[in-house]
């Protein structure tokens, strides 16, 4: 049939032969009828977390434009608590791995090991969302609220942003667990998970910035 | 599937090198301690006192942390360098643009605790400039 | 499936399948009707509906500007009231820019970027059509605003604090960054989808060098806006937080800096203006060879100016405030830069002179609109030169010489090339050919009153007329320009109507050649208009303007000598399909409703953010199921007869499990598996 793959293009190296070992990468066998050999839905997720570096960069460059220029009510100093956002993001950066485990045990074909692992790393996601709860009800009793200085308002969009793409990332890993539980996630399309994965990260490495930037260094 | 007889030829089809480039799940959870690690040195600035050490050594810190969840986590390292080329855009594309926006507004020379009394500053053009 | 309760056992390919339909909510099969356009997930019929929206809104930005120009044809002027003036100003730039130019724009990268790469269709059909309705919404959303309460009266760049609602009451700016929010989500899906179809769906030997100018134009365009729309969503969200939920963003009494608004927003607006051009250069760098019967003067320098315009982009953005008080260095650094990025445009300018120079002329309506954006785009290029000198700018800044610049780069320039696409492609979309004595009348006048309108107003602004004002004083000196210049706009009005008494003319000008421009790009391969499936068999790909290399070849004394006419090549292509029964190995996605669904949702948490928070949590809940809804249904079909529309398909029910095989979760072309 005339519809065969031509791999090479200048300056993007190509796989070379086609990944027709499912597991292996991964890789769906629909990848290897693409220019490139690589799926579109990865593709397609890179160049969306490359938009979403402009997104997150623009709320980051907001807060720390606005986070010592405020008139009255708490500064960050003052309201930060190290020690307990400290634990958060160390949970949330072991989410990390225990995505990871997770799609190694799905490309290994080892589905029960996959869905502990996707479950594991949606509690610990829940974790963290329930810490920032947390510490966002404790910053409001103590008087920061959204609205009570520019400081507040740029943090809680910042975190509020952050937190929201997290909440929706749980929901996709438990949507994963569910689809698995349902015969609907073989190992042939262990990518898919592979391409949540690439989510999750993306927001855990959106927070190592953010714990940098806006707690540890300070005013 | 496809002629595939079992799923545990991992490596086995003429992709000898693939083993090395992928990483083992050992490796991954050696990876996470040294992330951890990297997080606790981070945490420590905030107890001890690093001087004017402290703001460079936390970038580079968080700089380290980035690229290691990037490279093995994502998968970068061992992937096509399409992905690569396509999420370094957009990083750098922010980076360059949200630095130089910052630096029109003085950002990087700004005193500590700026104005934090109302009505506090003079304004210069349309900017009000804090004192 | 839609709503199904699918139990797939998803074995080793013996798929027993059971599927037990919920009656109402089956999945959409329409080929022909509205309802099949509601549901299409067809790049061609989708980029038709972005095509014809936008002209839609064409019309209404046009009717806007036509009461400002009414309110300017005299000293102090009665037309209108002040508040009226202000919204129509502020809905015409919106509506130009972000429903007329960059939906245009849309309809032409996605009808011809699989067409021109030789796909079936784009990387993400579904998403595709989400993209359509979403800016469809968007756009209706923000057109709303005009029957509740008064639509946005601050200018379509809408500066903080003044944007704020204790000085721009009502809800016409939150109908306007909610609206934009909104019709953000559509190019940026959209922007996904076909960055993902050229980088990953080309035809087997179509290099990147290979790839028609107009796909390179169209993709680097896509880049820009994936990049900078996220910049806008940031100031967008913010301003809107500042006025519906009392965040302090741009309270200047809490600390705010006003210019962060600027900034935002101009990071994205510079990278913006590129997004509107560049795919006019590359329609335009299509029609140009076409019509000089010469290959493009320069096709890697074309691409890579196009790339160098994409990259400098970013870096002149403060060339939009060079009065706002951001300090000499800034000004002097950004005054450079926006110099050197004349260069590549510069660069352009002179490769489409190259190409026309020596070239067999013919002068049809698409040749004379895209000679008509060579030189009008020139001459706005050249104003341009004027403001990056940053000490001029200080005098031009907020007059009319800044409105009569980009009034030439984006209707001399960016209109002029999307009308020329229009003539150029009409054959291939529809079957007919529009009109040539038509077109010809549509184009002078279009020419002539665009110059007539916009030429004066230079004039205007370096005697001082300020922009966005409603009212000039009788004493000014400004009288007779404005006359003419709103002369000037009913004559352009008047081109438009031309341009649809064409449209309706032309419907019986039915055209039996595929190629009736000997064209050069893989599009004119296909019947007029394309089968859903494009092409019979996807072609491969030897040579730049391989189309052109099929019909012609070069002797020993480098003279074209043709091997084919557009009809035999033509045919030649179906038997080869035939022969190959191309037709089995054919998957086309199926119609989905969920993507217009899902965009549903999305107006209404944005009437929830403003008048009823519970809204919100309505058109969350649709847009959540929705998105289930979407996921777990198959792009393809399997209960979908076998697309037999292809060569080759004798087989009507034989094989029969086209479908069940087919790899539901990747929507490019699958071959059976196993």
């Amino acid at each position: 049939m005339a519809e065969t793959t031509f791999g090479h293009e200048g300056g993007i190296a190509a796989p070379s032969q086609p990944v027709s070992v499912p597991g292996v990468h991964g890789e769906s066998p629909a990848a290897h009828h693409t220019s490139t050999g690589l799926s579109n839905e990865k593709i397609a997720m890179w160049a969306f977390l490359g938009s979403e570096c402009l997104l997150f960069g623009g709320l980051i460059s907001t807060y720390l434009l606005y986070r010592n220029r405020s008139v009255e009510g708490p500064t960050p100093s003052e309201i930060f608590d190290i020690p307990f956002t400290s634990v958060s993001s160390f949970v949330l950066l072991m989410s990390s791995l225990t995505m990871v485990l997770a799609v190694s045990s799905i490309q290994r074909g080892d589905h029960q090991r996959c869905r502990t692992w996707l479950i594991t790393t949606a509690s610990l996601g829940a974790s963290f969302i329930a810490g920032q709860v947390y510490e966002f009800t404790s910053f409001v009793r103590e008087g920061l609220g959204y609205t009570t200085n520019i400081f507040g308002s740029a943090f809680y969009t910042l975190t509020g942003f952050h937190g929201v793409h997290v909440s929706l990332g749980i929901l996709m890993l438990l949507s994963l667990v569910i689809l698995s539980l349902r015969g609907r996630l073989p190992t042939e399309r262990a990518e898919t998970v592979e391409i949540v994965g690439l989510y999750w990260h993306f927001v855990d490495v959106v927070w190592i910035v953010i714990f940098t930037v806006v707690y540890l260094i300070p005013e | 599937m496809s002629e595939l007889a079992t799923h545990d030829e991992h490596g086995e089809h003429g992709h000898a090198d693939d083993a090395a480039h992928h990483p083992t799940d050992t490796k991954y959870i050696q990876i996470a301690l040294i992330l951890g690690a990297i997080t606790a040195a981070e945490v420590a600035t905030y107890f001890v006192d690093f001087g004017p050490l402290m703001v460079p050594s936390l970038m580079v810190m968080m700089v380290v942390k980035f690229a290691m969840v990037a490279m093995f986590f994502m998968h970068l390292r061992f992937d096509s360098p399409l992905f690569r080329r396509v999420f370094v855009a957009g990083l750098i594309t922010a980076v360059a643009v949200y630095i130089a926006a910052l630096t029109m507004f003085e950002f990087w020379t700004e005193d500590d605790n700026i104005d934090t009394s109302t009505g506090g500053g003079e304004t210069v053009g349309m900017v009000h400039v804090s004192r | 499936m839609a709503l199904t309760e699918e139990r797939i056992e998803l074995t080793t390919g013996d798929g027993a399948v059971t599927r037990e339909p919920l009656g109402v909510f089956k999945r959409p099969t329409a080929e022909y009707g509205w309802k099949s356009w509601l549901t299409s997930v067809d790049h061609k019929k989708i980029g038709i509906m972005y095509g014809a929206a936008a002209l839609l809104f064409f019309a209404l930005g046009g009717l806007e500007a036509l009461a400002i120009r009414m309110q300017l044809a005299h000293p102090d002027g009665t037309f209108i009231s002040h508040e009226t003036y202000n919204q129509l100003f502020t809905m015409h730039g919106t509506t130009m820019i972000f429903l007329v130019v960059m939906p245009l724009a849309a309809a032409f990268a996605n009808y011809l970027i699989p067409l021109q790469v030789g796909a079936r269709d784009v990387a993400f059909p579904r998403i595709n059509a989400f993209g359509f309705w979403c800016f469809l919404f968007g756009g209706l959303f923000l057109y709303a605003s005009f029957f509740l309460g008064g639509a946005p009266n601050n200018g379509w760049f809408n500066y903080a604090p003044n944007s704020l609602q204790e000085f721009s009451e009502g809800h016409g700016i939150d109908f306007w960054a909610i609206g934009l929010i909104i019709t953000g989500i559509a190019s940026t899906t959209s922007a996904v989808n076909l960055i993902v179809t050229v980088i990953n769906m080309r035809a087997p030997g179509m290099t990147l060098m290979r790839m028609p100018i107009f796909t390179w134009m169209a993709l680097v365009t896509q880049f820009l806006l994936l990049f900078a729309l996220p910049v806008i969503t940031v100031a967008l969200f913010l301003l809107m937080f500042n006025r519906l939920f009392d965040a302090n963003f741009f309270e200047v009494d809490q600390g705010a800096d006003p210019l962060l608004w600027q900034h935002l927003f101009w990071i994205f607006g510079h990278p913006e203006v590129y997004i509107l051009i560049l795919p006019a250069f590359g329609i335009v760098s299509e029609i140009i060879p076409t019509f000089a019967r010469k290959p493009l003067f320069g096709y890697p320098f074309m691409v890579f100016s196009g790339i160098a315009i994409g990259f400098m982009g970013w870096g002149v953005w403060v060339h939009h405030m060079f009065a706002s008080g951001v300090g000499p260095v800034s000004v002097a650094a950004f005054s450079l830069s926006t110099m050197f990025i004349a260069v590549p445009t510069g660069v352009k300018i002179f490769n489409w002179l190259g190409t026309l120079w020596g070239g067999n002329l013919r002068f049809t309506t698409p040749m004379l609109f895209a000679i008509g954006l060579v030189g009008m785009f020139t001459i706005g290029g050249l104003s341009g030169v004027t403001h990056a000198i940053a000490p001029h700018d200080a005098q031009q800044t907020d007059t009319y010489y800044i409105v009569a610049h980009f009034h030439y780069v984006l209707f001399g320039g960016a209109m002029f090339g999307l009308f020329g696409g229009f003539y150029f492609w009409w054959p291939k979309v529809f079957g007919r050919v529009l009109n040539e004595g038509i077109g010809k009348l549509h184009f002078w006048l279009m020419l002539i009153g665009f110059n007539l309108t916009f030429g004066p107003m230079h004039i205007l602004g370096l005697q001082g007329m300020p922009r966005r004002t409603a009212r000039y004083a009788e004493d000014m000196g400004w009288d007779f320009w404005n006359l003419a210049s709103t002369v000037g706009a009913f004559i352009i009005a008047a081109s438009f109507l031309v341009f649809w008494w064409n449209v309706i003319v032309s419907r019986k000008n039915r055209i039996a050649d595929p190629d009736p421009w000997d064209a050069r790009s893989l599009e004119w391969m296909t019947d007029s208009p394309p089968a859903v499936h494009n092409f019979d068999e996807i072609p491969t790909v030897t040579h730049l303007d391989e189309y052109f290399h099929r019909k012609y070849v070069e002797d020993e004394n480098g003279r074209l000598v043709p091997v084919g006419s557009s009809v035999e090549v033509h045919e030649q292509q179906h038997a080869e399909a035939v022969e190959h029964h191309a037709a089995e190995h054919m998957h086309m996605p199926s119609p989905s409703y969920w993507p217009i669904v899902m965009a549903l949702g999305l107006p209404i948490i944005g009437f929830g953010l403003i008048y009823n928070l519970w809204m919100c949590a309505l058109g969350g809940l649709l847009l959540i199921a929705a998105f289930y809804g979407w996921g777990l249904e198959p792009s393809v079909d399997p209960d979908a007869p076998p697309h037999d529309s292809g060569p080759g398909a004798d087989h009507p029910d034989g094989d029969g499990d086209e479908g069940a095989e087919a790899e539901p979760d990747s929507e490019t072309e699958v071959a059976p598996v196993g």
